[in-house]
């Protein structure tokens, strides 16, 4: 398994406290996906229906390139921009963490 | 000086609870735990004991208040019993991994349907999983130690977790037993004012009981079994320095006559007096019958059982559960876990007794050695009896 980057058992507060305010800004809900969606950029039509459709707003446009790609801090996994994808550019993988 | 005197055993469990200067009691009544909080009530009301008492309208909200109150820093008390502790069941597995150091005395008695106010295991076993340091007493004496134990086994900084001592209802609870109190002068250093390591404190802003996700999850888990077992070296710890300063010795399991013995009764709480009892007719008898009390059940002390245990012929467990539909009582299973996988283990049987305070006589004992020793020629491995069962 590959090295984490959360705390090991030993490192946790005592009651799982939080000492730090606003830590839900840290807070990585994209740790529940257990599936997450790869985009091919040379395949993307750049037309945004990932994004219209993600019910996250979990899709990131590159300002650069125009491409479309994943957000992984918020990404759940859920597949739904893979479906909709009318270029198939999208293909679901799963989380090797 | 120490007083020798006659007492209700609830009113000695509240006399230690004043002696302990809680902050904060917050408990609903419920049969056959009325006696300790009332008792509370009157020295809070009277100005004997300088806490809130905090009226509640369940059992839930008890363990809820208490919960917050610890959490503020407070040192909290409360007790309960029975259906009361299921209600507050959500909130008891609540304590442990937030890491509060509550005590809460259970007044054990059976679980409805049917109904029934009278005292059994089935309360406390429900809960069995709920993170707990649970003693179970069997005397006056014991309640009332138990108490100054239990806060300082709590708040112990290497510990930090929330403790409940059992006591038998109507056994226990509601007898008159001569009591040696600790008074408070003689109390002395033995427990330190609540020193909280994690607290809610405006000036130092936390978050306590978060949410914990997949990620974090597991190891929060591994953390709260690594502390509960860790909490065994300083339970032992204070049970000796308990020994010190005021002459009682207590252990995680206590023997009696178990040294030469061939058959040896395992029982927790108030029944084991009786067990004792007729132990002690089956010595004069010639029987080489011994008893083993466990005083602690969670954690568990498995290693002390294999080795008390280990040279005898056969045990015989008795508990005042049963888990329905599964190997027969919870103390039993236990024990059997215990020995799973060592070679030499004793054969082990399994005895119900005392539900919903069904008397159990000297007599019952001697029947239960003589039927364990009986079972062992079986070819096939029993499960287990329930004893006074009319078939």
């Amino acid at each position: 398994m590959a090295q984490s980057d959360k705390p090991r058992w030993q490192e946790l507060e005592i009651g799982c406290i939080v000492t730090d305010p606003g830590s839900t800004r840290y807070y990585k809900t994209g740790d529940w996906a257990s599936m997450v969606p790869v985009t091919d950029p040379e395949r993307c039509a750049r037309c945004g229906l990932c994004w219209v459709f993600c019910p996250d707003m979990a899709r990131i446009r590159d300002q650069r390139t125009g491409a479309f790609d994943v957000n992984e801090f918020y990404c759940k996994g859920c597949g739904i921009c893979a479906r909709e994808c009318p270029t198939n550019a999208i293909t679901m993988q799963e989380v090797t963490d | 000086m120490t007083r020798r005197v006659g007492m209700e055993v609830s009113f000695a469990l509240s006399e230690a609870v004043k002696n302990c200067n809680v902050d904060v009691i917050s408990a609903y009544p419920i049969t056959p735990q009325t006696h300790i909080v009332e008792e509370l009530s009157q020295m809070v009301a009277d100005g004997d004991l300088d806490a809130e008492f905090i009226m509640v309208e369940s059992e839930h909200s008890a363990m809820a208040a208490c919960c917050g109150a610890s959490a503020a820093g407070a040192r909290t008390f409360t007790s309960t019993a029975s259906q009361g502790l299921q209600l507050m069941s959500e909130i008891v597995f609540i304590a442990s991994n937030m890491r509060l150091p509550i005590v809460m005395a259970v007044a054990n008695r059976s679980l409805s349907a049917p109904l029934s106010i009278w005292g059994d295991h089935s309360d406390v076993m429900a809960n069995r999983d709920s993170g707990w340091i649970m003693f179970f007493v069997e005397s006056g004496q014991s309640v009332h130690d138990h108490v100054y134990i239990a806060y300082r086994v709590a708040e112990d900084s290497r510990v930090l977790l929330p403790t409940m001592v059992n006591l038998d209802g109507f056994q226990l609870t509601h007898v008159i037993e001569p009591v040696e109190l600790i008074e408070k002068a003689d109390l002395g250093d033995f427990l330190p004012p609540y020193d909280p390591q994690i607290q809610l404190n405006p000036l130092k802003p936390v978050t306590m009981g978060p949410a914990g996700t997949p990620a974090m999850f597991t190891e929060a888990k591994k953390a709260q079994e690594v502390v509960t077992w860790n909490s065994r070296a300083i339970i032992d710890e204070v049970w000796e320095d308990f020994g010190k300063r005021f002459g009682r010795h207590y252990k995680a399991v206590e023997t009696f006559h178990t040294d030469d013995a061939e058959t040896i009764i395992v029982s927790m709480g108030g029944l084991s007096g009786t067990a004792r009892a007729a132990v002690d007719k089956m010595r004069k008898e010639g029987k080489k019958v011994g008893l083993v009390r466990i005083r602690l059940f969670r954690p568990f002390p498995a290693e002390d059982l294999r080795r008390i245990l280990s040279p005898a012929k056969v045990i015989a467990v008795c508990d005042r559960a049963i888990s329905y539909g599964g190997p027969g009582g919870p103390l039993c299973s236990e024990i059997k876990s215990a020995f799973f996988g060592y070679s030499g283990a004793p054969y082990i049987a399994n005895f119900i007794i005392g539900l919903a305070g069904r008397n159990v006589w000297v007599t019952d004992f001697e029947h239960i050695a003589d039927r364990a020793q009986q079972l062992v020629l079986q070819e096939e491995p029993a499960p287990y009896e329930i004893i006074g069962l009319r078939e």
